[in-house]
């Protein structure tokens, strides 16, 4: 490669740190008073004296700690309990295309199953529950935000548990924790209190980026959070779009004071970690071999994640029979009918729509391959290592609110006469594709052993060589994976395709956001199976290409 | 695309010094004479015309649709719908473009507006115009007994053109319901005698705030405070009495008024569900247009209160920056048609009510309209009644600001 060592790690840095940066001050701006819109001023003062600011202030923190702590625990128990089992190799491939299901979609199935007038309380009437109409309960959009909480922690789990089993191959936790069997401890209790906590010190800023999601997440939070008042994420959306457009800076303020608030949460994330570690450490001193609560602990890791993926899969499958639903009333199991109508009303609009989405997606996707591959190259060929920085900045485009730079950054592309469209989407979307692309194939990159490098020089080749003859076939199913990763990441983006692409460009996202602004189910549910369908294809493709291409070498078909 | 005559200068002067002049208004308030409109339609072809529109609804986004059709088939006119799923998102983005000086070629060509926006984009001079009645279907308008050249009071100027009637109705499910409540206060009775099983959208929603004004007007009834600003009146005065009813409502509301559905599609969606019983609706052919396509038990009808019911026109207007003025006209006119707004009234489409007057329209057109089925929930045009005026847009501010500071949030 004839580029300087240095620029496609630079360009990547730029793409991570350029538009969160800028986008903040353009944003932010106007709640500071600079560029103030019209409207007078003090929108501090107004954010304050908004009645539902305490409350939702204290909203987004709980859902957001109480969502982060319960998927984290999740994952340790399905972890600790099960690794290396069959229950978990059943758990693992019932997770791992939940992360590529769209929040909204998810969101919006859980609702449908757990609503009073939902499917379960559906199956159960009247025969078991003697509902001929619902019971007024209030399950969804509860003022304590727990559907919200029970919406995330499922959407969090199949993430979490990934880069735990990424982050297993660069630690010596399973030799850790087999230590702490032959000592005498029970699986689940030596797996916690040995393994775990190298586990952690790897997976830190993707907790840290579940938690900053789950405080400022707007679509999950509007379909099922509480709504007297909604979380602080949403009531900003709300004043962006309010027609009062002097809203607009005190919407500025609150996207400052969400920052605040994260980066407060993220201080008292780490303040607690030191506690844990405090207590783990005791309770290992102590020598407790504590094997009662272990087959406990085990029970609940299963039950807990069997029930994290059958939300989610009969969710789907609830959307899947509204978009085919005649007339679906309580307390019916099933619809009257079925028929094709939603899909024969929505298909003509959706093949353009989807058509967009993959494009917007390959691009993307393939953008952030090439970049990523090229920096971790680039880092292996110049031996330097990214420092803790380093994996700052890659996760800085997940660790700010979106809401809180991506108005800026609208702002700058017209006051530089940038005119919206798919380029400046496919960039947008970039920033927070190459961060999950780089987490995705950072691990497989480094676990090739450095001396099939070595041998290969030995025989005369160069660093191009190495590199497009032995690097890239050896690399082909985790670059797969990588691409299906970020794949997924583009087509769930709703707010950067929204903002930068002006409303001109409609993928499967926006009109399945949008169509969750009305009401009606049947069409929510084929836009959501689309968007499902779309995300699912390249893991599909990831893992059937391999296979296909190496069919001869068992050892090349990854995962 | 080469466009001619004077419009051509109109709409140069309108790109030009947006805010300050607008455009020509000589040749546009004074109504297009054939000549022009003749520019108008040859500047149009060839031009794609970005309408930014609610896309909540699965219905009015395939009339849009179909649209994007006939005036592709007509008039050499692309119509792209960009779906919103807040108005206010399309009016934030030509207030970026004007706070980022880009006063032509803008993305947003046309908006679907109302009330609020509409006031909202005319006070900060955003919008061009006039040019509503220059339009060659203006002519069968009906602006003797429809309420088209106000839009909460404002007065319209030409900047808007009108394309759909709506008026308040109530939803209920006869088969659950069989003795609707006619009047607020007896809404209030059979909310009590029956619990839970009313709500309405939550305020900021147009429909809840359109729920308190309807409930302020027929507690109240006819007051002419409510024309004016809400400062020049005695507020106190003018709604104790719709505190009190919202106050003895809300414990008797669906999940005791601790969550509000967000929108009316999903207000119809707890119908459907059986969660509630009666539901209120802006659109009187929505009932039957949600029946036909399975969203509402075929046993749902709809009803009007004994004192009447608030009624408005929607709006298209065009921004002062649109890139497809000429094309956003010839759109805003093909709405105007009576195939279209024959169309839009058909409930199996959409239901909508027609702008048009019945005694304007050839005889053929009549008979178009004549030969609708209006659905079996939609009342006819004597049961519903003289639409109410709806009041100054500052007390939909004020009774919505109201309402959320003492229910919205206060879980």
């Amino acid at each position: 490669m004839s580029l300087p060592r240095y620029t496609l790690p630079a360009l990547t840095v730029a793409l991570l740190t350029l538009p969160v940066g800028l986008g903040l001050f353009f944003t932010l701006a106007p709640a500071l008073g600079y560029m103030a819109a019209p409207g007078g001023p003090a929108p501090f003062s107004r954010l304050m004296d908004w009645p539902g600011i305490g409350p939702a202030t204290r909203l987004s923190l709980t859902t957001g700690f109480a969502a982060t702590a319960l998927s984290l625990a999740i994952t340790a128990l399905i972890a600790a309990g099960w690794q290396g089992t069959r229950a978990f190799a059943l758990l693992h491939r019932l997770l791992s295309p939940l992360l590529s299901v769209p929040h909204a979609a998810a969101a919006f199935g859980l609702a449908f199953l757990i609503a009073p007038s939902g499917w379960i309380a559906r199956a159960l009437s009247p025969w078991l529950t003697g509902w001929d109409r619902p019971p007024d309960w209030l399950i969804v959009q509860d003022s304590a935000g727990l559907a919200l909480i029970a919406g995330l922690t499922a959407k969090e789990v199949p993430f979490l548990l990934l880069m735990l089993l990424a982050a297993r191959s660069q630690t010596r936790s399973d030799a850790h924790a087999r230590v702490a069997t032959t000592l005498g401890y029970p699986r689940a209790i030596g797996w916690l209190l040995v393994a775990f906590p190298t586990l952690y010190a790897q997976v830190r800023l993707p907790v840290y980026v579940v938690l900053a999601y789950s405080m400022s997440v707007v679509d999950v939070a509007m379909i099922l959070g509480p709504n007297t008042p909604p979380t602080l994420s949403v009531q900003i959306t709300r004043w962006m779009s309010d027609p009062d457009l002097s809203l607009r800076a005190v919407a500025a303020a609150g996207a400052l004071w969400q920052l605040a608030l994260v980066l407060g949460a993220l201080a008292l994330w780490r303040g607690a970690e030191a506690l844990a570690a405090r207590a783990g450490t005791a309770l290992a001193m102590s020598g407790h071999r504590l094997p009662g609560p272990n087959a406990a602990l085990r029970a609940l890791g299963l039950a807990l994640g069997l029930a994290v993926a059958l939300s989610v899969l009969a969710g789907l499958a609830s959307q899947a029979i509204w978009s085919f639903a005649g007339f679906w009333g309580f307390p019916d199991a099933l619809p009257d009918a079925l028929s094709l109508r939603t899909w024969q009303r929505h298909g003509p609009m959706l093949a353009p729509i989807a058509l967009t989405t993959l494009l917007i997606a390959s691009l993307a996707a393939l953008l952030a391959l090439v970049l990523v591959t090229g920096c971790l190259e680039a880092e292996a060929r110049h031996v330097f290592r990214m420092g803790p920085a380093g994996r700052l900045i890659l996760y800085l485009p997940l660790l700010i609110p979106q809401i809180a730079f991506l108005p800026g950054l609208q702002v700058l592309m017209l006051t530089f006469g940038l005119r919206e469209g798919l380029w400046p989407v496919v960039l947008s979307h970039l920033t927070f594709v190459l961060p999950y692309t780089l987490i995705a194939l950072a691990g497989p990159f480094h676990a090739i052993d450095p001396r099939t490098f070595t041998a290969a020089a030995t025989l005369g080749a160069g660093p191009n060589r190495r590199f497009w003859r032995l690097r890239l076939p050896l690399l082909l199913a985790p670059l797969l994976t990588a691409f299906a990763v970020g794949f997924a990441v583009s087509v769930g983006q709703y707010l950067p395709t929204l903002l930068l692409g002006g409303g001109r460009v409609t993928t499967l996202t926006t009109e399945a956001v949008a169509l969750t602004s009305g009401g009606d189910r049947r069409a929510i549910g084929a836009y959501a199976l689309a968007q499902t369908a779309a995300a699912l294809l390249p893991f599909a493709l990831a893992l059937a290409l391999p296979r296909l291409m190496f069919a001869n070498r068992r050892g090349m078909r990854g995962g | 695309m080469t466009n001619t005559a004077t419009l051509s200068l109109a709409l140069t002067l309108a790109l030009t010094t947006p805010a300050l002049a607008g455009p020509d208004p000589e040749s546009l308030a004074d109504g297009l004479q054939t000549d022009e409109w003749q520019a108008v339609l040859e500047a149009a072809e060839g031009q794609t015309v970005y309408w930014n529109a609610w896309g909540g609804s699965t219905t009015t986004n395939a009339f849009i649709d179909w649209v994007a059709s006939r005036v592709k088939e007509d008039y050499g006119v692309t119509l792209e719908h960009v779906k919103l799923s807040d108005t206010a998102d399309a009016v934030s983005r030509v207030l970026s473009e004007q706070q980022a000086g880009q006063n032509e070629g803008g993305a947003v060509d046309m908006i679907w507006i109302n009330g609020p926006n509409f006031a909202s984009m005319k006070g900060q001079d955003l919008l061009f115009g006039p040019f509503a009645e220059a339009l060659p279907n203006w002519q069968y308008v009906d602006v003797e007994n429809k309420d088209v050249q106000t839009d909460f009071t404002l007065p319209v100027e030409g900047y808007e053109a009108p394309w759909a009637m709506a008026q308040v109705v109530f939803i209920y499910d006869e088969a659950r319901v069989p003795e609707p409540p006619k009047s607020m206060p007896a809404l209030l009775d059979w909310a009590k005698a029956n619990p839970r099983r009313f709500t309405f959208p939550q305020p900021p929603d147009f429909l809840g705030s359109t729920f308190l004004k309807q409930a302020l007007i027929d507690l109240n009834g006819d007051d002419p405070a409510l024309s004016k600003p809400v400062e020049e009146a005695d507020y106190e005065a003018a709604t104790a009495a719709l505190w009190t009813f919202i106050e003895d409502l809300t414990p008797n509301l669906w999940r005791q008024g601790r969550a509000y559905p967000q929108t009316g599609p999903r207000q119809l969606q707890l119908i459907a569900d059986g969660e509630v019983d009666i539901a209120i609706s802006f659109s009187p052919g929505e009932a039957s247009t949600a029946i036909a396509n399975n969203e509402l038990p075929p046993t749902a009808r709809t009803y009007v209160l004994d004192g009447g019911t608030l009624g408005n026109a929607s709006f298209v207007a065009i921004p002062y920056n649109s890139s497809a003025k000429s094309g956003a006209m010839v759109v805003a006119d093909f709405l105007m048609s009576p195939e279209a707004q024959a169309r839009a009234q058909d409930p199996a489409v959409l239901g909508y009510g027609t702008v048009l007057s019945m005694d304007k329209l050839p005889e053929e057109s009549r008979a178009t309209f004549d030969a609708l089925d209006l659905g079996p929930a939609t009342l006819s045009p004597a049961e519903l009644g003289t639409a109410q005026p709806e009041p100054h847009p500052s007390w939909t501010t004020r009774l919505t600001e109201e309402w959320v500071k003492k229910h919205g949030v206060t879980e």
